[in-house]
């Protein structure tokens, strides 16, 4: 193999494949990219047996060829080099070792045998449809704050992607829950996406593949099966196992009908609640918010650190309430709400779940468990 | 003894029992009582307590039993019986909280006092309380102590050493200074071995050498030690005498009769262990994060496991329901003696078992363990229990190891239980 590419090409490539790869791995094979280099590109493939992201690079490749090297250390290695470098890759048929070059650095590099590379089957994957990567951010965006990580309840440590019907109108749902908060996010159902099986994405995934369509404008291509999904975009796919669990049955905690309409400057909360939650213990993170007609008073009380508290003007005619809730769990949700815009929320008592709806994104609907205060 | 300047304003006592262990065993067994006695051996083989005629032979506490049985070949060997001791224990200071309810204990065999305005209730000083005290425990449970009485923690400490075994030690104001400076460092509490050896570097051996150095130079070279250090070597220590101590982990443990191996025979010991964590946690108003499983294999080694929680804990189904899952990877057949479980990194109450979206669970689990536990308040432990409390029977730490056709205790749970005959 030999060829050469230029380096911002390289670099944006490993980035995205090498977050892939563990830091530490039992297998040495999987700390390593793949590289295999024809026809005038580079592939990178990078694994860690559950995701898979292959991405493809045009190169100058003078002689066809594969190997892989350690990926942290080659995107080091190119992430140091100069802005605008030229670097040539070649490995000498039967060699072991990869030289890297770039002006007057030169590496070489250890490799290990392309053929133990594990090559991750996708199987069948029937289901297929088109979103455009701004839609697709958008449902990971407001979404992915509320994925839990609480290891026994796994079903819940990903992103519930599915078809549904809102208000009659097919949509494609994105939802997430730690059993705290919820989030429901929505967008029209694209075209094929209605024979979908409803599927949990990965943690892990919906991080990598969030990196992948940073910045892209055009479409993301999504094809799936129940157990395996793959998304697409220019020349890069990643190839993901699904979580194997059933999704509870989310509807259900969703109060349809609280009585109790507050409406108030999402940003406005947002920043009272930051600073007054300077007071609140480490463990709790507790906030107060005392509700009377048209005011809202944020507090926060603890021992060891004294009190605070903060008034602000909000839209409500609703009968006093006083309510708690975790105040990184409020900031999380209010920082979904489009910048400048109106937070709606509907409160039943101190006790019962909270909906939070943000004024200009119909499509977009949390939840939040109040606490004990 | 009681002719001191300052005895009227003293009300701060440290009490420790004289060779604790040993003297129990003494007590128990008379013809014990001027034989040297060593309570210890077991598994690592090692001196817990010597009694005073052992200490003359040069054995002592910490030392490796072959090492005390060559100072000491006619020494009388006995394995510790800690439920005993913590029975004796208990006796000492129900005594002690007949003074006062400000108890605290630091191990089985030494406590804090604080008689601070007790003298209108008893009619006495603190010292004459004091040695009341002492006299009573001599007289009523048969083992000696030493009293120390100061003006704060730190010096009754030092006061209750001055004079062992069977002493009585008073430290006033007056002649702190000079009465601490001869004495080494190591004698201040938190200075082990390897803070003295830092300390010996820096050319302080004594607390005099302390005294002699500035407070910010102190704290500058050791942290927060070297100005604890400053403090104590002057005689100052305003840490009060707290009956609550600060409670790091609550765990119950139990040992069988006969090892066991099978999951479902471990499980159902596991779980009164858990109630009684719980029980207790509850009345201490603390939950826990971390929840810690225990067991010991039939050669007597010890397997801990831990594992955190997603939220703090009061409650016997949710420590029962983690513990378990730890147990089930340890019952690989292996026989073990002893199981145990344990709650640490405590939150306050209100965090425990916040309610959940998903999970209706905690909220009906916690209606539950408060229906049970107001029930059992009033007629008693056995008086209701979880149908899991039922499965194999009454565990088999807490049956009669005599009479196995006929409980000596039955209880409501165990008349009715189908699956008694099992066993």
């Amino acid at each position: 193999m030999k060829l050469s590419i230029e380096r911002v090409a390289l670099l944006t490539a490993l980035a995205h494949v090498q977050s892939v790869v563990e830091r530490r791995n039992t297998i040495p094979i999987l700390s390593n990219v793949h590289l295999d280099a024809a026809d005038g590109a580079l592939a990178l493939t990078a694994t860690d047996l559950d995701i898979a992201i292959v991405e493809k690079v045009p190169a100058k490749a003078s002689r066809a060829g594969a190997t892989t090297v350690p990926a942290h250390t080659l995107y080091d290695i190119v992430r140091k080099l100069p802005d605008g470098a030229e670097i040539e890759l070649a490995q000498k048929p039967g060699d072991t070792r990869l030289q890297l070059r770039a002006g007057r650095s030169e590496f070489t590099l250890a490799c290990l045998p392309k053929e133990d590379f594990p090559v991750m089957a996708a199987g069948d994957l029937p289901a297929k449809f088109n979103i455009s990567a701004a839609d697709l951010r958008r449902l990971i965006d407001k979404t992915r704050f509320a994925i839990s990580t609480e290891e026994t309840r796994y079903y819940l440590n990903g992103i519930y992607l599915h078809a549904a019907q809102s208000a009659g109108v097919p949509v494609l749902r994105a939802v997430a829950t730690d059993g705290h908060r919820l989030a429901r996010v929505e967008t029209p159902l694209p075209d094929g996406a209605a024979a979908m099986p409803g599927v949990i994405v990965p943690r892990k995934t919906v991080n990598e593949l969030r990196k992948l369509i940073d910045g892209v404008d055009g479409d993301v291509e999504v094809a799936l099966s129940d157990t395996k999904i793959r998304f697409a975009v220019d020349e890069a796919s990643l190839t993901s196992k699904l979580i194997d669990g059933q999704f509870p049955d989310y509807e259900r905690v969703i109060p349809p009908d609280n009585p109790r309409a507050l409406a108030i400057t999402a940003s406005d909360l947002a920043q009272a609640v930051d600073r007054v939650s300077t007071i609140s213990s480490e463990r709790s993170r507790a906030v107060k918010l005392a509700l009377d007609k048209d005011r809202l008073l944020v507090s926060a009380t603890s021992p060891e650190n004294g009190t605070a508290v903060e008034e602000l003007t909000a839209a409500y005619n609703e009968g006093a309430l006083e309510i708690g809730f975790n105040s990184r769990y409020l900031l999380d949700i209010m920082d979904q709400v489009e910048k400048g815009g109106e937070a709606r929320f509907a409160l039943k008592d101190s006790g019962s779940p909270t909906v939070v709806r943000d004024a200009s994104d119909e499509g977009a609907l949390f939840v939040i468990m109040p606490m004990r205060v | 003894m009681l002719r001191h300047a300052e005895l009227d304003r003293l009300s701060i006592a440290h009490i420790d029992c004289d060779a604790f262990y040993a003297a129990v065993e003494k007590r128990d067994d008379p013809s014990l009582r001027d034989k040297p006695v060593i309570v210890g051996g077991g598994r690592r083989g090692v001196v817990s307590t010597c009694c005073y005629v052992a200490r003359l032979y040069g054995v002592r506490s910490a030392m490796p039993m072959f090492k005390a049985l060559r100072a000491c070949p006619q020494a009388v060997v006995i394995r510790p019986r800690m439920s005993i001791y913590a029975g004796v224990a208990r006796e000492v200071r129900e005594m002690m909280r007949s003074l006062t309810p400000l108890v605290e204990p630091v191990s089985l065999d030494e406590a804090y006092l604080d008689l601070s305005g007790t003298e209108r209730l008893m009619h006495a000083s603190p010292a004459l309380t004091l040695a009341r005290l002492a006299a009573r425990i001599e007289r009523e449970i048969g083992i000696t102590v030493s009293v120390g009485l100061s003006f704060n923690k730190f010096l009754a400490k030092q006061a209750s050493e001055l004079d062992k075994p069977r002493g009585f030690a008073v430290i006033g104001r007056a002649g702190i200074r000079e009465f601490l400076a001869p004495r080494p460092v190591a004698t201040i509490l938190g200075v082990g071995k390897a803070m003295q050896a830092k300390l010996a570097d820096a050319g302080l051996q004594t607390i005099g050498d302390l005294q002699r150095e500035a407070p910010e130079d102190l704290m500058r070279r050791f942290g927060a030690m070297g100005a604890r250090l400053a403090r104590l070597a002057v005689g100052d220590d305003d840490r009060p005498v707290d009956p609550e101590g600060e409670t790091k982990s609550v765990s119950a443990e139990t040992t069988f009769n006969e090892d066991l191996r099978r999951l479902d025979e471990l499980e159902h010991e596991l779980w009164p262990l858990c109630e009684k964590v719980s029980r207790r946690l509850k009345a201490a108003g603390l939950a826990g994060r971390t929840v810690t499983l225990k067991l010991k294999t039939d050669d007597f080694h010890i397997r801990t496991r831990a594992e955190s929680l997603p939220h703090p804990t009061q409650l016997a189904e949710v420590i029962y329901r983690d513990a378990r899952e730890l147990l089930a990877r340890e019952a690989d057949g292996t026989a073990f003696r002893l199981i145990g479980v344990g709650l640490s990194h405590f939150d306050p109450p209100e965090l425990a078992d916040p309610p959940d979206l998903l999970d209706r669970r905690p909220g009906q689990v916690r209606a539950i363990e408060t229906a049970i536990d107001k029930v059992r308040a009033k007629f008693g432990e056995a008086s209701i229990g979880k149908g899991r409390g039922l499965e194999l029977g009454p565990p088999v730490s807490s049956r009669p190891a005599t009479s196995p056709a006929e409980p000596a205790r039955p209880s409501a749970h165990t008349r009715n239980s189908p699956a008694r005959d099992r066993r």
